[in-house]
């Protein structure tokens, strides 16, 4: 069983790109188990043409305690026998989202959701790990591989280098390893050059280039992967490729991350960023 | 046992009931649901639990629980005393759970005893930026002041599982560092509804991190076994091991009372596991009869006739050398005990007592005192669960109440209205019950007294009970309402 944790920036398209490329890996005869680790809980409904599903969290509130929860409760099974959880959580400002992940993937774990038959389990995780419980996932004995989604935008990239100081975090005392950026694009300049380089400097891979198509979003709308919508679009071939890469990917690494002069440098090389000019710094538009 | 049905006079399952419907009619409509099956009256002879346990407790209530990390620390690891025991998180936890449980251990402060307070005394800055780091330091700081230590457990507290500290992982690389066993306990006190979940994951720990890590020195016999879920409460291992000794048996670890972390983890090589509290441990006897095949016992040892009935189902196990040896125990105890019987029945004989304990004590306890010609007339748990209250049915007379997670309301009615000659139960329900002027005992810590258990506690428990409720106090002070 391969355990893989998706990172990256709120709203690039984790759980879309994830959905997609598991309902790929779906599509080649693989087993696969999604656990959302999202309190928004927006990590299923693709596979599950539902809304929202039933969270762990959600039954917890209602039941009272943990130990009253049984697993056919929180699991649901979705397009090509997806496994389907998600961990769920408070509404924003209140409570304490992370520990809705410790306690769901303890619960998963407890009550045998990890059946050996599972090719691959992946985790959709928040996109800023805030605090200990969003990095749950890939704690020793979960996930050891981690791909970053990102795209050619400045805050993205950040992002991803962010995450890469965190991964090395964990990869320093366990077997975590960055495993690639994924890019779903948007269409920027240079894009695919530019995260190829910002993959090169993390010691990474751009795994794959996911092209921007209006198809994701038609096929959201009916809340259906591409994959299901439409599995003779091009679109549908993408996150196809994408899966089989990862289904073959053998290059897990030690992320070396950027300190920020770095990744500025990087991005003022591919005209994303200026250079900084030391004396307009704290002048006043009508002082100039 | 269940082929004597008891009866109490004035006792009936009618009468038991409208006790319980009187105490419940003050409670809002949702509460008096939820309490409800938690309180009946018991069937003697059905052998199965009448309430419902192990659920939350309800809000509004004052109970007497305590949480996951109490647990954890007070009952599982505390004891264990060659082990520096490390409370992870604020102070507090660590300090209100020090030296209270009264499980006496041998050795030398700082050189093979560790019994101070440990903790990670955790700032708001900890908070923020975690705790692991200091955790590390501090396990370095451990092991250099005392280096004798055979391990040490890091026992978490509810913030650290909130800001999702890896403990586990420090743990991991702390335990190379130091070369010695770091056992990382995820107890935080928010899990599950009681202190019960903390033993359990206490037990799972031990499973994960010590069993089968260490052989025993000597040689194996056939006689080797361990007592497990005793916790040598006001000294109760120093009577129940001797007395095994006696009966030929090889007592190799005690679990974990007095206990030593190389002795418990070496019990997977023992022939029979004999459990004391079954709520607190049974995870791990199940664990060593899976994995090792190793059978368990669960036995009673307080009072002359469960002990007497405890040590002879022991020898059934065993070859007639223990057989001959147990039956040459009995002949010598028992005497002494027909002597404390005779001292102390006159005067107790027709009392009548309620209990409200832990996990055990509700039921192995009863028999006890019905040696001293007492009856009990009620009895309860914090924690317990559906098997424990399966096993307590035969234990009580048919019809008395049986109360799960009983409220402080609940048990001033049943007490009210049953008018006990004594209630023994915990620290927050005393001064409740003394104040009605029912003579109390403290069941938790043998009310700094003990030990209880075995041919030695008996005559100290006979004492003490014809002490509490045959004291001249209850004469001489009159409640002024």
């Amino acid at each position: 069983m391969r355990q893989i944790a998706i990172y990256g920036k709120g709203g690039i398209g984790k759980s879309t790109t994830t959905q997609n490329t598991v309902a790929g890996l779906a599509y080649l005869g693989k087993k696969v188990m999604i656990v959302g680790c999202d309190p928004k809980a927006d990590s299923t409904r693709l596979i599950l043409h539902a809304k929202a599903q039933n969270t762990v969290m959600d039954l917890v509130r209602e039941l009272g305690t943990v130990e009253d929860l049984e697993l056919e409760d929180v699991m649901k099974v979705g397009y090509g026998d997806v496994k389907c959880v998600e961990s769920g959580g408070p509404e924003p400002g209140v409570g304490c989202a992370g520990r809705g992940v410790i306690t769901a993937i303890n619960f998963l774990e407890e009550n045998g959701a990890y059946t050996p038959d599972l090719d691959f389990v992946f985790y959709d995780v928040l996109g800023d790990v805030v605090c200990g419980g969003f990095a749950m996932p890939i704690r020793e004995g979960k996930a050891e591989e981690i791909y970053i989604v990102c795209s050619g935008e400045m805050m993205a990239m950040y992002a991803a280098n962010n995450i890469a100081k965190g991964i090395l975090k964990y990869a320093s005392s366990g077997k975590v390893r960055l495993a690639g950026l994924i890019c779903n694009a948007r269409k920027t300049d240079m894009e695919f050059e530019l995260v190829s380089a910002l993959a090169a400097k993390l010691s990474t891979q751009m795994i794959h280039f996911v092209p921007r198509d209006n198809q994701v979003q038609r096929a959201e709308m009916r809340r259906m992967t591409v994959i299901e919508y439409s599995p003779e679009h091009p679109q549908a071939q993408e996150y196809r490729d994408l899966a089989e890469k990862i289904l073959n990917n053998k290059m897990l690494v030690v992320p070396t991350p950027l300190e920020m002069e770095e990744l500025e440098d990087l991005l003022m090389e591919f005209g994303v960023m200026e250079a900084e000019d030391e004396s307009v710094v704290g002048v006043a538009e009508a002082a100039a | 046992m269940s082929d004597k049905i008891k009866k109490v006079e004035g006792i009936t399952k009618e009468s038991t009931q409208a006790m319980i419907d009187k105490s419940l009619a003050v409670y809002p409509e949702k509460g008096r649901k939820k309490r409800a099956p938690h309180l009946a009256p018991n069937d003697q002879s059905s052998e199965s639990a009448c309430v419902k346990s192990n659920k939350k407790t309800v809000p509004g209530v004052m109970s007497a629980r305590g949480c996951a990390y109490a647990g954890a620390k007070g009952v599982v690891w505390g004891p264990i005393r060659d082990m520096v025991h490390v409370s992870h998180g604020p102070v507090g936890c660590g300090w209100y759970s020090w030296g209270t449980r009264r499980n006496l251990v041998t050795g030398t402060t700082g050189v093979d005893k560790f019994d101070m307070q440990f903790t990670s005394d955790f700032q708001e800055k900890d908070i923020v930026y975690g705790g692991d780091k200091k955790l590390a330091v501090l396990l370095r700081e451990a092991k250099d002041l005392f280096p004798l230590a055979k391990g040490i457990s890091v026992l978490s507290e509810c913030p650290v599982g909130l800001i999702g500290d890896d403990i586990n992982s420090v743990a991991k690389a702390s335990a190379k560092e130091l070369d010695i066993p770091i056992i990382p306990c995820n107890c935080e006190g928010f899990r599950g509804v009681s202190q019960s979940l903390g033993h359990h994951i206490s037990n799972d720990t031990i499973r994960d991190y010590i069993i089968g890590t260490r052989e025993f020195a000597e040689p194996s016999s056939p006689y080797d076994i361990a007592l497990i879920g005793e916790y040598n409460i006001g000294g109760d291992a120093w009577s129940t091991k001797p007395l095994l000794e006696e009966c030929g048996l090889n007592v190799k670890a005690v679990w974990t009372g007095d206990g030593e972390i190389e002795k418990i983890a070496a019990t997977h090589t023992v022939k029979l596991n004999v459990i004391h509290c079954y709520r607190s441990m049974n995870y791990m006897c199940k664990v060593m009869e899976e994995k090792y095949g190793i059978p368990w016992i669960e036995l009673n040892f307080f009072g002359p006739t469960k002990i007497r009935e405890s040590l002879r189902k022991l020898a059934e196990l065993f070859d007639d050398s223990i057989k001959e040896k147990v039956e040459a125990v009995i002949a010598k105890y028992d005497p002494q005990m027909q002597a404390v019987v005779e001292q102390y029945r006159p005067r107790l004989e027709g009392k009548t007592v309620m209990l409200y304990v832990g996990g055990l004590r509700p039921r192995h306890t009863i028999n006890a005192y019905e040696d001293l010609g007492m009856t009990c007339v009620g009895s309860g748990y914090e924690f317990a669960h559906g098997d424990d209250y399966d096993r307590t049915a035969p234990e009580m007379p048919d019809a008395t109440v049986v109360y799960d997670d009983v409220t402080e309301l609940e048990f001033e009615e049943f007490a009210d209205a049953l008018k006990p000659d004594l209630v023994g139960s915990g620290i927050k329900e005393k001064y409740l019950f003394q104040k009605m002027g029912i003579p109390f005992r403290q069941m938790h810590s043998w009310d700094y007294s003990g030990p209880y258990h075995g041919y030695k506690g008996f005559p100290i428990f006979a004492r003490d009970i014809d002490m509490a409720i045959n004291s001249p106090t209850w004469e001489l002070v009159k409640a002024p309402f």
